[in-house]
């Protein structure tokens, strides 16, 4: 049998630079099913209420990683968060913590795309490697050193979630941390060196202080808190061992 | 970038937190508690002749040291982060203010455990 719409109360936070000062909270009261998420609650004032609410949305299936927001306070994917489980409360939307907004829901996430670029995060190989050699073959052990932080999806949840990001926006953040441990656990990657200077900076893994929300947070079930952590203790060994190794020597 | 020198702190905090977390609560019961009411342990365990006798001896003014020390700068580095996390940004003065007292505590136990001969 299927139940009649029930009738729930969406609060968005709005912020239009043309017209608002700073951002206020606009109210809609959305019918809806059991089978939709908060995205479609958004999706249906969009479309029959005010068209010019504005928020990022992609795939509806949670491995895009574009609709993240602050649901009722807490850092969630919209698109997989539904609204049966908030009934009959109301839900209040809110553009992600800790970053600029530009719209509406939309953040500017400048700021999240340059650590991205910084931390390079992609293999860069050992040894320049011709394509005859063929491709580079790992184990099922190999991969699994790393395969747990390649699940990241870039949504900025964890950003969200970090008190210390929120504090000082300046530290490299959970998320980065996840992709330059991925990166530098992987078998076929020889980019630490690279990367490691960045991760030893004042604006890197130091800044954490161990709050773990990170990885409560994460939709994809990365552990980005097991990633900064590691790295504390990567990053104090080669502090002070770094006076014992040889001139040029490999990290 | 410049490099970070943070490890110096959070290892000293690494290695009170360790220490304290090992021995910190056994030591509470045994200063606290067994020692002065004699629950458990002889009543003259604290007394005055053994802790001289304690001090006066090389380990165990090392193991003095390093409780003490380490101790101290595991407390302060995690009340500066703390200092952070609640939003008091007081930066410099509460940088100096907390280790400041770490550092001056090292000293003056250095100072105190070598002026007992």
């Amino acid at each position: 049998m299927k139940a009649a719409p029930r009738t729930i109360r969406i609060e968005v936070l709005r912020y239009r630079p043309e017209q608002d000062k700073e951002p206020v909270v606009q109210g809609f009261d959305v019918p809806f099913t059991d089978d939709m998420s908060v995205l479609q609650g958004l999706q249906y004032i969009k479309d029959e209420f005010d068209g010019t609410l504005s928020f990022r949305w992609s795939c509806r299936m949670a491995i895009c990683g574009s609709c993240g927001m602050m649901i009722n306070g807490v850092p969630k994917l919209s698109c997989s968060t539904f609204l049966r489980d908030l009934y009959p409360n109301t839900v209040r939307v809110e553009a992600l913590a800790h970053f600029p907004i530009e719209r509406d829901l939309v953040i500017v996430l400048d700021d999240f795309i340059t650590k991205l670029h910084k931390i390079k995060p992609y293999i860069i190989p050992k040894e320049p490697r011709a394509l005859s050699q063929g491709e580079y073959l790992q184990t099922p052990e190999q991969m699994a050193q790393y395969e747990q932080f390649s699940a990241c999806i870039n949504c900025m949840l964890c950003y969200a979630a970090c008190p210390q990001y929120g504090l000082n926006s300046s530290f490299i953040g959970p998320a980065a941390m996840a992709l330059v441990h991925r990166y530098n656990l992987d078998n076929r990657d020889g980019g630490r060196a690279e990367r490691d200077p960045y991760v030893h900076s004042e604006e890197g893994v130091f800044n954490c202080t161990a709050v773990g929300y990170c990885s409560e947070v994460c939709p994809k079930d990365v552990d980005p808190a097991n990633a900064v952590n590691i790295n504390k203790t990567e990053s104090a060994k080669d502090y002070f061992l770094r006076f014992l190794k040889p001139k040029g020597a490999q990290a | 970038m410049k490099r970070s020198n943070a490890p110096i702190f959070w290892a000293l905090f690494g290695a009170g937190g360790m220490l304290s977390a090992l021995i910190g609560g056994v030591l509470v019961i045994i200063t606290g508690l067994a020692a002065p009411t004699g629950m458990g342990l002889p009543g003259d365990t604290l007394s005055y002749a053994k802790v001289l006798a304690f001090t006066q001896s090389w380990p165990g003014k090392l193991a003095l040291f390093v409780v003490i020390s380490l101790f101290l700068w595991h407390a302060a580095h995690r009340i500066f982060h703390t200092l952070h996390d609640l939003g008091i940004h007081a930066g410099l003065v509460a940088r100096l203010l907390c280790y400041g007292v770490a550092a001056a505590g090292t000293l003056a136990s250095i100072v105190a455990l070598l002026q007992v001969a």
